[in-house]
């Protein structure tokens, strides 16, 4: 199967028939914000100078190596659980105009319908894989706001088909996650009771 | 003081820890690869070992998260160190920061600043356990992660809640709180009177070796059951579904007061990175197995 490649700047017509499930691999922008890079975007109104519009945001906190005078260069950037981010990226997604968002685990009720209303992806890259995607990384086209330190500060960096990217949210409010959870649930209530059935151990 | 001979011990230590898996993980990765049968666990697992493959050719660290490290230290009281280990442990740190490097993952409480070299109050975190007419000393390293340390819980039930409390509150848990934890996971459970001991023999649990269970039949009974469970449930490799989501399930216990019955969770991922070296009494390596 041929690889479904995105490059940046997205526009709503290119994500618009993707689905939940779907593999894609990303090439161009991507900018990285964990939990600090969010609040200062939502609570604090402030953006960064670069423009994301029509870009990706990774929730990853890289190992970088170097320094201004000399460059940069990304030695692991594997994702962080997304799920932290999930109280403010709804307002992320409409102050910075970022069309995929990239990490690990789900997101919930507040960004599905984000991503329906601002038409961007959640995509999951596979967790820990850090080194592989690493090695995407073309180049570090800048960084910002290091006063939260090398995890958190805000890096630019150009990929070149970043991926497996698997969707867990499309723009029609699809949400893998929760489709997965419900059957989660459901055998676990199963598993459960299958098991209690063999540990008595207290006395009767 | 620092010893500059024990600092290094320590240095490599970490070092191996965050550039190779141990090699119970390794086996159980691979075990765990060959059962799958969707294209997208599949997939998944070829990530896995490709970025590993990939790690060891560029010499960098599996993950970029490196962790908060963590040494659980068994000394003889005969080992003639004892007053140099934590500084040298902490000196050890500072340098496997700046040289592998690993991730600053230090933030001071509080302060709520990066301290930049992963020292920090109690960080890196050393528990002692002493052990009588010996002369060795053994350290343990653990790089405890973000997502799989979110995972963690600790609840201290009531007794007629029962070992059935037991396995409702680590199924709730691991259900809903694996999936951002980097499965396959080892799962460690530690049941104790109050939380603190729970919490601290479930992290006991963690670091036991793949493949070994508990010694009491009934808690290995326990061990097992609890992990097919768990697996029946589908979570799958990074939690996108598939065939079983455990590469352990441990169990560690204390007697406990009658009016409690605490549970402890902790849980690591598929990059479960511990590593254990043993050191005697003239400074040389007996064992880093
Ligand atoms: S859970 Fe483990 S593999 Fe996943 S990002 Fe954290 S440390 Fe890395």
């Amino acid at each position: 199967m041929q690889k479904k490649i995105l490059t940046t700047p997205i526009t709503d017509d290119m994500i618009k028939d993707i689905r939940i499930g779907d593999i894609i691999y990303l090439t161009g922008i991507v900018g990285t914000a964990r939990d600090d890079g969010h609040r200062r975007v939502v609570e604090g109104n402030r953006l960064p100078d670069f423009d994301l519009t029509g870009t990706a945001v990774m929730h990853v906190g890289p190992i970088v190596l170097g320094d201004r005078a000399h460059g940069f260069e990304i030695i692991a950037a594997g994702p962080t659980t997304s799920r932290r981010m999930e109280r403010y990226e709804k307002e992320f997604i409409q102050k910075t105009g970022v069309k995929l968002i990239i990490g690990k685990g789900g997101m919930g009720e507040k960004t599905t319908a984000a991503c329906k209303e601002f038409k961007a992806l959640h995509c999951v890259y596979p967790g820990g894989c850090a080194v592989s995607a690493a090695t995407a990384v073309e180049r570090v086209l800048g960084v910002e706001w290091e006063d939260f330190g090398m995890p958190e500060a805000f890096w630019i960096l150009k990929v070149k088909e970043l991926g497996p990217l698997i969707v867990s949210i499309d723009t029609n409010g699809n949400n893998l996650f929760k489709k997965n959870q419900a059957v989660f649930d459901k055998k676990k209530e199963a598993a459960i009771e299958e098991v209690s059935g063999h540990v008595h151990y207290s006395h009767k | 003081m620092v010893n500059a001979k024990l600092t290094q011990i320590i240095y490599e230590l970490i070092r191996g820890a965050s550039l190779h898996l141990p090699p119970d993980v390794m086996n159980g990765l691979r075990r765990m690869a060959a059962i799958q049968d969707t294209p997208l666990a599949k997939e998944l697992y070829g990530c896995i070992f490709d970025n590993l493959k990939k790690a060891a050719e560029l010499n960098r660290p599996i993950c970029q998260d490196t962790g908060a490290l963590q040494f659980f230290l068994k000394a003889g009281t005969g080992f003639p160190y004892l007053n140099d280990t934590e500084d040298s442990i902490k000196d050890a740190v500072r340098q496997a920061t700046k040289k592998i490097p690993l991730r600053p993952n230090v933030v001071e409480s509080f302060e709520e600043k990066n301290t930049g070299d992963n020292i920090g109050s109690r960080a890196p975190w050393i528990e002692w356990e002493i052990v009588p007419d010996n002369q060795d000393l053994q350290i343990t390293v653990y790089m405890a992660g973000g997502g799989c340390s979110l995972t963690g819980r600790a609840k201290v039930l009531m007794p007629l809640e029962g070992y059935e409390g037991i396995v409702r509150y680590v199924f709730d848990t691991i259900t809903e709180w694996g999936v951002n934890a980097c499965p396959p996971l080892i799962v460690g459970v530690g049941i104790g009177t109050c939380t603190p001991t729970a919490a601290a023999l479930s992290k006991k649990a963690l670091l036991r070796p793949i493949g070994l269970h508990n010694a009491n039949p009934k808690a290995r009974d326990m061990e097992e059951r609890m992990k097919k469970g768990l697996d029946s449930i589908g979570i799958g490799p990074l939690g996108m579904s598939g065939k079983e989501s455990l590469l352990a399930l441990n169990i560690e216990y204390a007697a406990h007061h009658p009016a409690t019955l605490a549970v402890g969770i902790s849980a690591g991922c598929w990059a479960t990175r511990r590593g254990k070296v043993l050191i005697s009494k003239d400074l040389t390596v007996k064992s880093d197995k």
